[in-house]
């Protein structure tokens, strides 16, 4: 039996280590959970796998055999291949079903340089006849749903002479019913030898196919176990491992009437969410990559369409159609991509800063006003920089996301929503922002607060909404709440 | 906070078009008597009147974030309207002014239906309303120039001529400086305090730095947009209505070479003393230095078809100038 090992792998980013020596194996003919919270180093273990990253240090071997992956087609001639997420990135629109499955045949075919169309279709036909579907192969593939797109990949995957497949988190655009034919599919690959490496947050179905499974935790490997040998439980605290001890402020606040009020919200991910915050909370919702937080924040601030649902503020039902919408009402984002969507890096902190609240007069706008309120601001939130006519571009995050956070506080909006807003920031400005959120809360504002840090929420919120797949599941009160709970729950336990 | 180091490009970026702008001047003077005397500076200043107005217009559209290819067309169009609205129509000064500056709003607004309600990328749509508008005002003149006492499709000639009034804007003085002179700087200097001072300036500028922060930041970006687009072809058709006024003629497709010129005098401002975006004043300077070359070659005695390989060879290099600190900053 042939295994595939990686041994000692050392990755960093620009001096920030992501994996610290990692050793991994599978073997062919099973399935193997690669299982670890977001950050712990899964993504980039896999991206040297399949030839997208070089690894700093340490070797990867099949059969024994040291083998050099400089390049992802490096990686697919040593029989490596990968169905990503997004299968959209790895197939061709508007080329057939059969030409998107023997693409590599298409591409290198020698001799006449004509593709003999008959014997394409017929090649494709009797592959996907093997694992026991009918997709037309002379459909082109923009017409074919989801999980059609994906079985082309997985049968891409097999002509290629896959000995080890990697599935990175292949349920998570599927229904129950696709997913259980994609199960069908992998134990098929499984009984033909190959060795599947199967990325996954939905604990329940790791248990339900994986033989085994390697545990990850900050870059390193924690746990190897067979599957049949571990407890759900168990797999939760070697992901979350002893919880560290990090300090949240948490400032008092009397919690007053409701102020915000949504139910059955639904719109791109988000598949029917309740919610409520009342003056003064601080409510978290927390749930794993993908989840549907960020798409839920942006609901709620206008920022993309709804497909159903009803939002109150103070009791007033509101139709937001447009951020511009949210921020009249009173509702505020800080959202989770800063450069992308937060902050204007090209201008100054000044102006950033001004943005939501320019005062003018006769359109002119009041320069020594806006001065002013700007180094009160600075001052208030407490970035540090040399002056108000600094670029923000040349600050460090902590201090963007300062400012990101610093250009809704003079306006009077009553309900605070933030992404995920220590992300990328340091350990000073964080508490810094816990600090700002806090006072929010104190003055009577409501806030709601999206992570994926777990500790955090449990720090500073007094009532945790968990998500997953685009739905509110769990809610738990402050003090209710243990991180393995939230874990468990995130995961789509129930 | 450290003093970030001061690179020869850096003082190339902030300086250099200046500077090429002077020694230009410096290297005409020595060689041409006549080039650096106030005849001639006012007719460089005359000549790069009408590009400034349209060169104005390209800019608000990249202030945005976006593009205009439409402006040329837009020029042409309101050149023969203005024209036929004297010669074919007998109106007043009040019709003579509303009907292209109304006409130019029009090709404003469906620019920005087009990129902004639709979507299409700038680019593309803007040039689809250029072949649209260089089609409007051919068929509108029928693909002849309209001047005074024309002969008429029906035999007749036509009633009407140029206004006295209308000529004196594209060819009268005041104080010693040619009117269009005139307007030019009262244009830039309207439009540099607009942008620069008012909130609606400010706006507009947060629009194009991030397109997406400004929306989260309730910013009407789609509005903006739209302004910047009006905007781009208002004063297109304003420069199409003072090429009229200029050479008194409605002359078809007058319009076509201003587009290049505009783009170039535009995209040389972004570095005009290191702004770094575009900018009005900036704008302006890189129109006097196409005027200066243009000027200059003329007194060489150059081919008049060999310009614009000047031009192209001024617009690639302010393109390599703002892209390459583009990718420098994307670096930093």
């Amino acid at each position: 039996m042939p295994v595939l090992e990686m041994k000692g792998i050392v990755k960093a980013f620009s001096g920030v280590p992501a994996l610290r020596g990692v050793d991994f194996e599978v073997k062919a003919g099973e399935v193997h959970a690669l299982l670890g919270a977001n950050g712990a180093g899964k993504s980039t273990l896999m991206k040297i796998l399949t030839g997208a990253y070089q690894a700093d240090g340490g070797s990867i071997s099949i059969a024994g055999e040291p083998l050099q992956i400089d390049s992802p087609q490096a990686a697919k001639s040593h029989g490596v291949q990968c169905v990503y997420q997004e299968v959209d990135t790895a197939l061709i629109p508007y080329l057939s079903v059969a030409e998107n499955i023997l693409l590599d045949q298409v591409v290198q075919s020698k001799g006449t340089g004509l593709i003999r169309w008959k014997q394409l279709y017929d090649q494709a036909e009797e592959i996907l006849r093997g694992f026991g579907f009918a997709i037309p192969v002379r459909k082109t593939v923009d017409a074919c749903t989801l999980s059609e797109k994906q079985l082309i990949l997985i049968a891409r995957a097999t002509v290629q002479k896959a000995k080890f497949v990697i599935f990175d988190e292949p349920t998570a655009p599927l229904s129950n019913r696709e997913s259980e034919r994609l199960f069908q599919i992998i134990a098929q690959l499984k009984q033909a030898g190959v060795g599947i490496i199967y990325i996954s947050h939905r604990l329940p179905e790791i248990f339900q196919i994986c033989d085994s499974m390697t545990i990850m935790r900050d870059g390193q490997r924690v746990h190897t176990a067979r599957t049949s040998e571990i407890t759900m439980d168990e797999v939760i605290s070697h992901m979350l491992g002893k919880s560290f001890d990090e300090e949240f402020p948490k400032v008092e606040a009397e919690i007053g009437e409701t102020l915000l009020e949504a139910t059955g919200v639904q719109g791109g991910k988000v598949r029917g969410a309740d919610l409520h915050v009342r003056e003064g909370e601080i409510v978290g919702v927390v749930g794993l990559v993908g989840a549907g937080k960020t798409e839920l924040a942006r609901l709620l601030f206008g920022a993309d369409p709804w497909d159903a649902g009803e939002i109150s503020l103070k009791g007033r039902k509101l139709r937001l159609q447009s951020p511009k919408d949210a921020v009249d009402a009173g509702i505020v984002l800080v959202p989770e991509e800063r450069r992308k969507e937060g902050i204007f890096v090209e201008e100054s902190v000044k102006h950033n800063l001004s943005v939501a609240t320019l005062a003018s007069v006769f359109g002119f706008v009041r320069q020594s006003l806006e001065a002013l309120q700007a180094n009160e601001l600075i001052k208030r939130v407490g970035v540090k920089t040399a002056d108000s006519s600094q670029l923000v571009g040349l600050l460090s995050g902590g201090n963007q996301q300062k400012v990101a956070i610093g250009k809704w506080l003079d306006t009077d909006a009553s309900l605070f929503i933030f992404d995920e807003p220590t992300k990328g920031v340091d350990i000073g400005a964080k508490s810094d922002i816990y600090r700002l959120i806090g006072n929010l809360a104190a003055n009577k504002k409501g806030v709601l607060y999206f992570s994926c840090e777990f500790p955090e929420v449990l720090g500073i919120a007094d009532r945790i909404l968990v998500m997953t797949e685009g739905r509110i599941v769990k809610e738990f009160l402050r003090g209710e709440a243990t991180q393995e709970q939230i874990m468990y729950y995130a995961s789509g336990g129930e | 906070m450290e003093r970030p180091k001061i690179s020869l490009f850096d003082l190339v970026y902030k300086y250099g078009t200046v500077a090429v702008i002077a020694l230009v001047v410096l290297y005409f003077s020595l060689t041409n008597p006549y080039f650096f005397t106030y005849d001639n500076i006012k007719d460089i200043l005359r000549s790069i009147s009408i590009v400034t107005f349209v060169a104005i217009g390209v800019t608000f559209s990249l202030i945005v974030g976006g593009f205009d290819l439409s402006v040329g067309s837009t020029v042409s169009l309101t050149t023969v309207i203005v024209a036929s609205m004297m010669v074919w129509y007998e109106q007043g000064m009040l019709i003579t002014l509303i009907v292209p500056i109304a006409l130019s709003l029009l090709v404003g607004l469906v620019n920005a239906f087009l990129v902004v309600k639709i979507r299409i990328p700038d680019l593309l749509a803007t040039l689809a309303m250029l072949y649209i508008v260089n089609g409007l005002h051919m068929t509108y003149s029928k693909g002849y120039s309209i001047y005074a006492n024309m002969p008429m499709t029906d035999g007749t000639n036509a009633p009407g001529k140029f206004q006295e009034w209308f000529l004196w804007l594209g060819q009268g003085e005041l104080f010693s400086l040619p009117v269009p002179v005139i307007l030019t700087f009262l244009l830039v200097a309207i439009t540099h305090v607009y942008l620069t001072y008012t909130k609606q300036g400010r706006m507009l500028y947060m629009t194009g730095g991030n397109l997406e922060a400004a929306r989260l930041s309730g910013i009407p970006v789609n509005r903006y947009r739209t302004l910047a687009y009006v905007l781009s072809a208002l004063f297109a058709g304003l420069g199409g209505m003072l090429l009229a006024a200029r050479i008194g003629t409605g002359q078809v497709s007058s319009g076509s070479s201003m587009l290049m010129d505009a783009v170039a005098a535009a995209f040389v401002g972004f570095s005009v003393f290191g702004v770094g975006k575009p900018n009005v004043f900036g704008t302006f300077v890189g129109a006097i230095l196409i005027g200066v070359l243009l000027n200059g070659m003329t007194m060489l005695n150059l081919p008049y078809y060999a310009y614009d390989i000047i031009k192209g060879v001024v617009l690639a290099l302010a393109l390599a100038v703002t892209y390459y600190q583009v990718r420098r900053k994307a670096k930093a």
